[in-house]
């Protein structure tokens, strides 16, 4: 088999198999990998930049809300369809990274992650200080007209797995074409090394810019599918530790791989959800995997299986 | 004409002169080689030539423009290329990636990119092995790599910084080759140590010492000349 | 209240912040200045002190002032001890490398926290503190028959807040004669200048960085015993002294100790006096933005000298 096809194999069969688990999960499950799915396209379009341009930003949270807030208050206070709305979000989403893109990117590293944690941390205490109409911490609940397409009810747990499925795709998607166009093999390069690529003629700066609005206009989305397919938007979803779930989920699976996000985020949700059933303090199973994947497994799961066994996995 | 110049081109670091009023010129299709002892300046003249960093004042023109104030990226662009003294290639992609990404900057279409870069792959020596991870390369072969990269972007100035430095004999008579055999299309500036190199390959050579030009002239007449002795000496 | 004495209470309630803040801001700006790297988890250390605080005071009971001579002595040199423990088994595995160290220590946050979430639990609980008489503070106006000295209701201080101010500075003192004038300070500072180099000159780099790392936590643990009589441990107390940390740090211009003393005292006293004229909400807003507006155009700090 060739390279191409092993790959399309793959990750075809992944969707694939997506697609019959809508009929063959019991029902606790089937909403959870429902909810995985949307999460999982939070944590790809994390690694767009985290992954494949080796920018560690600690501010995604900033563009999930973006998206979330953007559409929730489009169906609030402007009476939006979820079409518009979702819209709406993105369109958030787009502005608000390439504001933070132009800015942070002037600096690297540790600066970087600092003013990225920053401009999330301005971005949360925003949304509280503007209760009146965020509603602050409490956040805002969306009904189940606000949330129907046509005769399609997004409340309802069918619909939501195949559009939870359908946002997954595209970003999925996405990602796998751009890895292996030569758009994709510019960002890597920058990560591998940027002073190289840069000596090649690539304006780096554009390059990166393009990855965090590509980066933050996938979590955008994400952000505001969430919000729409389980009606609530809350500040939460803007705090630091939905900044760091991202980071967690792709360095667990595998930074830099197309199917490492997902297989991050399914682990992390079922060990979360494992523990917090046994205690209140769950976020400790979340030090701790940080704390042993830095130590002993830098390049994730997937990571160590492209390096072992599979080494064409883009 | 000259394809490429300078003015006055300074940079100090923190006070410290690297370069100091450097007027330099150098000809369409010569083979300079930029040589003088460790510490001359020899890195930070080359790297104000295509933009890594930004000069303390002075000009650059190449062919005919001031690209001073131009960013590295527009320079190369214009026709420049710089292969990098310690190796720097992009180790977890394959060898082949690392000069398409060089070639794809001047053609367009898969077919092109593929023909450029098998090219450039075979002048180095290394089209047996496209689709090995560049980082797995010996050393040796990532300095050629280095070079395959410099070729695919087929430059007007090709500016070499220590290519051989760790290369094995074989491969440095090799390399000799490959530069005699782009002297039709390419003006090469070298900066390099190994002086059979420089003897060999270089049309005149540049002396840099203190970041100022202490010397210039053809090969035999550098390696005559008593000033450029005694610098590499240090008694100078 | 007039205007007068309702800026000099708000100073000094700002006093006490930034004297807290300056303990706890020191110890991280020290971490980054000779160690190169960013603690995520620093405030963590700050509530473990409070909370050590806590479980050492009300081990000891007797006279309040003796649990709280115990907590001030043991609670940081555990919290220290703890932290170059993490450096030793954790940090120094990563090599210091500036990604997964913060990577690492984002870890070490969320186990510290949560691990307190399980055994000390979610209340908040207070200290007592060791004295705390009442001290009305005079007002000079001029009135009628020249300049008048009255006590306006309500401007009043604690003795236990003026001895945080007094014992903040004290501490201070003795980290600055520590760097400047020992042995130890001097290795700190070869280490910060040229860690290579220091290497090779045989400074044992590997227990300065893990000394340096407990000296940070154990700054922080002292910050946090100093204030926990006046506000309460609980676990979730880390995340503002950490913010606030960072703020100063950056402003104080990265791994300077003045600049950060400087930063420390500007940002206390402002925050004490901004939040009497905006919410705390829009003035932590806008502390945040400035702090990522200073990196992006001046990432040297406001105070720190270029190095170009």
């Amino acid at each position: 088999m060739s390279e191409t096809t092993k790959i399309v194999a793959l990750h075809g069969g992944l969707l694939v198999l997506l697609v019959t688990l809508q009929f063959l999960l019991p029902a606790y499950h089937h909403g959870n990998l429902a909810r995985i799915m949307v999460l999982a396209s939070f944590a790809i379009g994390y690694n767009v930049m985290f992954g494949y341009t080796g920018l560690l930003s600690l501010g995604h949270a900033l563009f999930f809300a973006a998206g979330m807030y953007g559409m929730g208050l489009a169906v609030q206070y402007a009476g939006a369809g979820p079409v518009v709305a979702l819209l709406a979000g993105l369109a958030v989403s787009v502005v608000v990274a390439l504001v933070v893109g132009l800015l942070a990117l002037r600096t690297a590293g540790v600066g970087f992650m600092i003013v990225t944690l920053m401009f999330a941390q301005a971005g949360y205490l925003t949304i509280l200080y503007f209760t009146t109409w965020t509603r602050g911490d409490e956040g805002l609940v969306l009904q189940q007209a606000q949330r129907t397409i046509g005769s399609l009810d997004l409340s309802q747990p069918g619909p939501r797995y195949f559009a939870a499925l359908l946002l997954f795709a595209i970003c999925f998607l996405v990602t796998l074409w751009m890895v292996r166009a030569p758009f994709g093999k510019v960002l890597i390069a920058i990560r591998e090394n940027e002073e190289r690529a840069r000596m090649l003629g690539y304006d780096v700066f554009r390059y990166k810019l393009a990855a965090v609005v590509i980066s933050g206009t996938l979590c955008g989305l994400s952000g505001a599918a969430y919000g729409l397919l389980f009606g609530y938007v809350g500040a939460t979803f803007a705090s630091v530790q939905y900044s760091i779930f991202p980071l967690l989920w792709v360095l667990l699976g595998g930074a830099g791989t197309v199917i490492g996000p997902l297989v991050g985020t399914l682990f992390m949700f079922y060990l979360i959800d494992l523990s917090s059933s046994v205690t209140s303090a769950y976020m400790l199973v979340a030090g701790v995997v940080l704390v042993l994947l830095t130590l002993f497994a830098p390049q994730g799961l997937v990571g160590e299986l492209r390096a072992r066994v599979w080494r064409w996995l883009p | 004409m000259s394809l490429l110049s300078t003015r006055g081109l300074s940079r100090s670091f923190s006070g410290l002169r690297a370069v100091h009023e450097v007027d330099f010129a150098l000809p369409e299709g010569e083979i300079r080689a930029l040589i003088g002892p460790n510490g001359a300046g020899k890195t930070t003249f080359v790297s104000l030539l295509c933009g890594r960093i930004p000069p303390s004042s002075g000009q650059v023109i190449f062919d005919g423009q001031d690209i001073s104030a131009l960013p590295a990226h527009r320079r190369i662009a214009l026709g420049m290329a710089y292969t990098f003294q310690i190796t720097s290639v992009f180790s977890r992609l394959s060898v082949y990636e690392n000069v398409a990404l060089a070639a794809r900057r001047r053609v367009a279409g898969r077919a092109a990119v593929d023909r450029a870069v098998m090219r450039a792959l075979e002048q180095a020596g290394l089209h047996d092995r496209p689709d090995q991870a560049a980082g797995d390369l010996s050393y040796g072969h990532q300095r050629l790599l280095e070079i395959a990269m410099g070729l695919a972007q087929a430059p007007r100035l090709l500016i070499l910084d220590e290519p051989t430095q760790g290369l094995a004999d074989s491969e440095v008579a090799a390399f000799k080759a490959l530069i005699r055999e782009l002297k039709a299309t390419t003006t090469i500036l070298l900066i390099e140590h190994n002086m059979s190199v420089v003897m060999e390959t270089a049309d005149r050579v540049t002396v840099l010492n203190f970041g100022e030009i202490l010397a210039e002239g053809t090969p035999q007449q550098i390696h005559a000349n008593a000033e450029v002795q005694a610098a590499y000496l240090g008694t100078g | 209240m007039d205007f007068g004495p309702y800026l000099l209470l708000a100073s000094l309630e700002g006093a006490v912040t930034a004297a807290v803040l300056a303990l706890t801001a020191v110890g991280l700006s020290l971490v980054f200045g000779v160690m190169r790297v960013v603690n995520v988890a620093h405030g963590e250390f700050f509530m473990l002190g409070a909370v050590l605080a806590w479980w050492i005071a009300s081990h000891i009971g007797g006279d309040p002032a003796l649990g709280f001579i115990a907590a001030l002595i043991l609670a940081p040199l555990a919290v220290g001890a703890l932290a170059a423990l993490a450096d030793m088994t954790i940090l120094r595995r990563v090599n210091y490398d500036p990604e997964r160290t913060i990577v690492a220590t984002i870890g070490i946050l969320y186990i510290l926290q949560q691990v307190t979430l399980m055994t000390y639990g979610p209340e908040a609980r207070p200290v007592e503190p060791p004295f705390n008489s009442r001290l009305a503070l005079p007002w000079f106006e001029w009135g009628e028959t020249g300049l008048q000295m009255y006590f306006p209701w309500g401007l009043s201080t604690t003795s236990y807040k003026l001895f945080v101010i007094a014992a903040a500075a004290a501490v201070l003192m003795g980290v600055w004669a520590l760097m400047a004038r020992t042995r130890i300070g001097l290795l700190m500072r070869a280490t910060q200048l040229d860690r290579d180099m220091a290497l090779a000159f045989g400074i044992p780099v590997e227990r300065v960085y893990a000394m340096v790392f407990g000296l940070g936590g154990a700054l922080a643990a002292l910050g946090a015993v100093l204030i926990v009589p006046i506000q309460q441990a609980h676990y979730l107390m880390g995340g503002d002294p950490l913010l606030l940390s960072f703020i100063v740090v950056i402003i104080g211009g990265l791994g300077s100790l003045p600049g950060t003393v400087v930063a420390a005292i500007l940002i206390g006293l402002s925050d004490g006096i901004i939040s009497v004229f905006f919410s705390p909400t829009l003035a932590k807003i806008l502390a945040t933005l400035l702090v990522a507006l200073v990196l992006v155009f001046r990432p040297e700090g406001l105070f720190g000298m270029k190095t170009r």
